[in-house]
């Protein structure tokens, strides 16, 4: 198992957030996180990347209390993609990659293998190549994005979590976004958590559903087990039609004009 | 960043060199450039005996005794100040930090003023009392601002900058009380307050001294991660960094790196604000290049504010705080508006 979450709670003084979430991450599984607003998604992701502690329960991952690794080790392990991305600094892109080698330098800021290498293969697998010299700054939202994909695959993960990366993106980028994310993981194997708002893509390249209303976990399994009208329209309160998608026979939602519930 | 490093850094000890050579020479006795360089020269080991010396003692004296400790002296504080402002700015990821944003100055600044208010500059410890006594209560105010700061065993950045301003405002006013109470010493605490580098002599260059060296080496060991933090505090803490542990360390020792300073020469405003900004907008964002380029370029903007301090309108000093201000701020405006064209024709 990559990560195990056993009755995971979390409060914010009196305000119960998250309560008695269970959750079992296999190796190599794509999960997607999805709810509505304020069911605590965000903050399911900020305890399972260790960030936060929660206030009753515990997660494992590779069999390891959480808090147990130092910021570095973890970081050698889980890497975590935000919904904001990067910040615009005047680093280049070639720069911020570099960064991303931070948890494997030793004390004197060196690393026992060159990491340069690694580095250009992913700049050509992200067409970042061009940009190199570029400052973030210069750079639009989608390739921003980009860069931040490619700042944690030089981190070398074995888990990817990512929170809402698509959030600001068009609908290309949305899509290439996937596909990066998908190609990679079949290239190295890695475990992806993720949430999404979007419900659509969530069917077609998760193999897993997570489902989170009010704090709890409301359902959990396949995409054709989770997406149905009946179990959309209590959780997201509007009434939608679900079809299969003509191509790959995932299950769409589609959304109709006044059919929101109270 | 080798590259940016070495050319910024030769320049920078080329300047500071000339800095020191010209500096040393202005003054109420003029000294030739010529006679210092051999003075110099003849206080090295084995080259020394080489130089006969053809000087009057006088000039001597007034080289070794007044002005070379003076200058050495402004040349560490003005790079301690601008070291910790570059790790003050790193750290709280916000423009408008410099060393003195939590407190530590006006901290300083009552241990100072209490003391000459009492007349008791030399109570215990002699001619160091001053100096003593402004570092410590500098250094509590900083412990105060941490435990004001502190939630939940985090550091919000907003909560260190409120505490901070709160500690200044409190602080300040209790200064402002003592020196308007204090009649006939008001010119003192005043002028302490506005920062001097005059009468300090030799001692106060081996105290100052260590300060500085181990503040730079610790805060240039942290510039990689201060390079992450840029990218935000979140980022930099999936990436590996312990954010909160960094935020401490770095803090408290900017914050002892600045409270020494101001400990010998009083409060000298804006070069710690200043400095590492110039600097920034020159080299770039990346503080394994700002943090060492600070240094050079706070010790040789202070040199050159302390000697037009003391020779514009000789014999009477201008305040410091004063000089770096009327200096700083125009020279900061215009490096504010090439940036802002250069960016406008597209090259930055």
């Amino acid at each position: 198992m990559m990560l195990v979450a056993q009755g995971l709670s979390k409060a914010y003084g009196r305000t119960q957030v998250l309560s008695e979430v269970e959750l079992r991450v296999g190796k190599g599984e794509w999960w997607g996180i999805i709810g509505p607003n304020g069911s605590g998604k965000s903050t399911l992701m900020q305890l399972l990347s260790g960030v936060e502690r929660p206030s009753k329960g515990s997660v494992r991952l590779l069999d390891r209390e959480i808090g147990s690794y130092s910021r570095k080790a973890l970081a050698r392990i889980v890497a975590v993609l935000q919904q904001e991305g990067l910040d615009p600094t005047d680093f280049t892109v070639r720069e911020v990659l570099e960064m991303g080698r931070y948890p494997f330098l030793n004390w004197l800021g060196r690393e026992e293998q060159d990491a340069a290498p690694l580095i250009d293969s992913i700049m050509e697998k992200l067409e970042l190549r061009d940009i190199q010299e570029r400052r973030l700054t210069e750079l639009s939202g989608g390739q921003r994005q980009r860069v931040a994909l490619g700042k944690v695959m030089v981190q070398e993960p074995s888990l990817l979590m990512l929170d809402e990366p698509t959030t600001y993106l068009d609908i290309h980028y949305q899509l290439q976004f996937m596909e990066m994310v998908d190609a990679w993981r079949q290239a190295s194997e890695i475990t992806v958590i993720s949430v999404l708002h979007d419900l659509n893509l969530a069917a077609q390249f998760c193999d897993k559903l997570l489902v989170l209303h009010e704090g709890r976990v409301a359902g959990m399994g396949s995409p054709e087990e989770v997406l149905t009208e009946a179990y959309i329209s209590r959780i997201f309160r509007v009434m939608p039609s679900v079809v299969k998608h003509p191509e790959n026979g995932a299950p769409q939602v589609l959304l109709t004009a006044n059919r929101t519930r109270k | 960043m080798r590259q940016k490093l070495a050319g910024y850094g030769s320049a920078g000890i080329v300047l500071l060199l000339l800095t020191l050579i010209v500096s040393l020479g202005i003054g109420s006795v003029h000294l030739p450039v010529s006679e210092i360089g051999a003075m110099l020269l003849h206080r090295l080991p084995w080259l020394g005996d080489a130089i006969v010396p053809g000087w009057e003692v006088s000039s001597e004296q007034i080289l070794m005794k007044v002005r070379l400790p003076r200058i050495l002296l402004g040349m560490l504080v003005g790079a301690s100040l601008a070291v910790a402002g570059a790790a003050f700015q790193g750290v709280l990821r916000n423009p408008l930090a410099d060393p003195f944003t939590l407190g530590v100055s006006s901290g300083a600044a009552l241990g100072a003023a209490s003391l000459i208010f009492f007349g008791m500059e030399y109570s215990f410890a002699g001619g160091y009392t001053l100096p003593l006594v402004a570092f410590l209560t500098g250094a509590g105010t900083l412990w105060v601002v941490l435990l004001l700061a502190r939630d939940q065993g985090k550091l919000p950045v907003h909560g260190l900058i409120l505490s901070g301003v709160v500690m200044q405002s409190f602080l300040g006013a209790v200064v402002s009380f003592l020196t308007v109470m204090s009649k006939d010493t008001v010119n003192q605490i005043l002028f302490w307050t506005m920062g001097s580098l005059s009468m300090r002599g030799w001692s106060y260059v081996a105290i100052l001294f260590p300060y500085f060296g181990v503040g730079l080496i610790y805060l240039w060991s942290r510039s990689r991660a201060l390079n992450l933090l840029s990218l935000g505090e979140r980022q930099a803490a999936h990436m590996g960094l312990n954010v909160d542990r960094l935020k401490t360390s770095v803090l408290v020792v900017a914050t002892l790196l600045a409270a020494a300073a101001v400990s010998v020469s009083g409060v000298i405003g804006f070069v710690g604000l200043v400095v590492p900004h110039m600097i920034r907008l020159m080299t770039g964002s990346d503080y394994r290049v700002i943090i060492p380029i600070s240094a050079l370029g706070g010790a040789i903007f202070m040199v050159w504010c302390d000697t037009a301090a003391r020779s514009v309108l000789a014999p009477t000093e201008i305040p410091l705080g004063v000089v770096t201000a009327f200096i700083g701020a125009p020279f900061f405006a215009y490096l504010l508006y090439r940036n802002k064209k250069r960016r406008r024709e597209g090259f930055s």
